[in-house]
């Protein structure tokens, strides 16, 4: 009797509710995918179907060779490659700097870093777009780079910060003692232990890049034009075709995933670390 | 008394990141502070100059821009209030024991690394009138008895968009307040026991108060995102109907790219000056934890 009860409860107190908002979390990337394996006949039929009747996969067809997904896909990847190898080169030694020195002005310059988080992207895209314009850089990829470097740095900043204010002092004081300068002690000792760190870092910088849509819609042409304006763009004069717009975003979250999965322990530790402790 | 030498090599250090910070941050911020004070209009390049204050004169009379400001306060009432109710109730859940826990911590997260334009194009589909599935649960379950065009009338339109800005919210409210959980030293909860607490009362006796912290900074970190939001809202309606779901920076973001620069920037200043007020608590709050 006692421990029906408890079954009950734990059915009760845990697995329905849990279920219950998981469902309504995952739902929308089940219907994505089923709706992007749909024949056009069952895509707008009269009778939704919850699981095609007939499977397809020429929209994941349609969409590499007439739609030449393949170059936004590209133009994704460059733009969040180059912007997660910057924002790490510059962030790590900033953050190395706050860490570990103390200095005149620095409580200034940390406050410089960590305001940037508050602007918003609105009030930044419109003189970005007009600087772009002057320079003659809109309508290429570093511009992209560049206005996605003012969410990353600070954020990189703020991150690699917290890690390494993690990591005990008397690694480098050991090392310092054996005769190593700073910066050797730097190279040898502090990133090493630093690089899966710098891997969530970077796993943040990318997906944040990739993900983009507001800095890209403005920025990009034909040309360099990236995943999430891409998607937008397969809304043509005919409507949406759902089947090539799912198939599109199943490709597109497919990669952050994998990546997200892999970094996830120390991201969510870095993420949560500064609110956690204070 | 020997002088203490100033060491370069922080100022070295920070030195690459600041100069972009300050040319991309700074340099545009300031940039959009001038220009609200010219008319600036891509479309009328002759008309662009100073023209002091007249563009925060015509914001301030702009009805359009009072009702996106009411709709944004809505908007983040209403979404960033559900993100922690729902946050933390799945953060409560992941943090019990059972079989595949780490499993659904994974997946819980997903809608958090998505898109934001596929998360409004997603639930587009979703809500599709013709063709929707939630049309279709909804007559199943015999809730409704006609389709309903959810984004296509004012009267649903808005209360659509919040579920779907809530549904990208809950991820990160429940991760950050599930390591908020895991801080929770056990004792706590023994001595509630000790005390004859029920689940409630350790709930609001213990529990909340632990979080207190976590809480404050990730609800103040969400209203900043979600008030500056504009690709979910953007891919589902443009804000429309009517205007129907048009929050300040799905305003902003329709006028500059209709190249009205000077209105746009005018508004935006005002916005970051509406959220300077939240972030100065949370500015506050960090200092303190970085010990800085």
């Amino acid at each position: 009797m006692k421990r029906d009860k408890n079954v009950l409860i734990r059915v009760f107190a845990l697995y329905l509710p849990l279920a219950i908002l998981l469902i309504f979390l995952l739902f929308p990337f089940y219907w994505t995918f089923v709706t992007s394996i749909k024949p056009d006949k069952e895509l707008y039929g009269s009778v939704v179907t919850y699981w095609p009747l007939n499977t397809t996969f020429e929209s994941y067809r349609k969409l590499f060779f007439e739609f030449n997904f393949l170059q936004p896909m590209y133009n994704s990847f460059l733009v969040a490659m180059i912007t997660m190898l910057l924002s790490l080169a510059v962030s790590v030694l900033a953050a190395y700097a706050f860490s570990r020195y103390r200095f005149k002005g620095r409580k200034i310059f940390m406050m410089l870093f960590l305001t940037n988080n508050m602007f918003p992207t609105v009030l930044l895209l419109i003189p970005l777009y007009s600087i772009m314009r002057n320079i003659g850089m809109l309508y290429t990829p570093m511009s992209l780079v560049l206005s996605y470097t003012t969410f990353t740095i600070p954020f990189s900043v703020w991150l690699l910060n917290g890690y390494l204010n993690d990591l005990p002092l008397s690694l480098e004081e050991a090392a310092m003692v054996d005769g190593a300068n700073k910066a050797q002690a730097f190279t040898r000792i502090i990133f090493p232990v630093l690089v899966p760190c710098l891997v969530a870092t970077g796993v943040y910088i990318f997906m944040t890049s990739w993900n983009e849509y507001t800095f890209a819609v403005m920025f990009t042409n034909e040309a360099n034009r990236t995943i999430p304006v891409a998607l937008k763009n397969l809304i043509g004069q005919l409507g949406v075709q759902w089947d090539l717009l799912t198939a599109g975003g199943i490709i597109t979250i497919i990669p952050v995933c994998i990546m997200f999965f892999f970094a996830q322990k120390r991201l969510v530790e870095g993420l949560t670390a500064g609110a956690v402790k204070g | 008394m020997l002088r203490k030498k100033i060491d370069i090599w922080p100022y070295l250090l920070i030195a690459p990141a600041l100069i972009i910070i300050l040319a991309m941050v700074f340099v545009p911020a300031f940039n959009a502070i001038l220009m609200s004070f010219q008319s600036y209009d891509l479309r009328r390049p002759s008309e662009i100059g100073f023209v002091g204050l007249s563009n925060y004169g015509e914001v301030l009379q702009d009805s359009l821009f009072w009702e996106s400001l009411l709709r944004t306060v809505i908007w983040v009432v209403f979404g960033v209030g559900f993100q922690f109710v729902f946050g933390f109730a799945l953060a409560l859940l992941l943090n019990k024991k059972f079989k595949g826990r780490g499993i659904a911590r994974s997946v819980s997260l997903i809608p958090w690394v998505t898109p934001g334009v596929l998360i409004g194009l997603m639930w587009r589909w979703i809500y599709d009138g013709s063709y929707g599935v939630l049309n279709d649960i909804l007559l199943k379950l015999g809730l409704i008895q006609d389709k309903i065009p959810f984004l296509a009338q004012e009267s649903t339109a808005f209360p659509s968009v919040i579920v779907t800005i809530i549904w990208q919210g809950v991820p990160f409210f429940a991760l950050m307040l599930l390591a908020g959980l895991q801080g929770v030293p056990g004792e706590l909860y023994e001595a509630a026991d000790i005390d004859g607490a029920n689940a409630f009362q350790k709930l609001f006796k213990v529990t909340i108060p632990s979080l207190k912290n976590t809480i404050f900074v990730t609800t103040l970190l969400r209203i900043i995102w979600v008030s500056n939001s504009v690709d979910v809202i953007f891919n589902m309606t443009g804000g429309g109907p009517a205007y129907s779901t048009q929050t300040l920076s799905v305003y902003i973001f329709n006028k500059a790219t209709s190249l009205n620069l000077g209105y746009s920037s005018t508004m935006s200043i005002l916005l970051t000056l509406l959220l300077l007020l939240v972030a100065v608590p949370y500015l506050k709050n960090m200092f303190k934890s970085q010990g800085a």
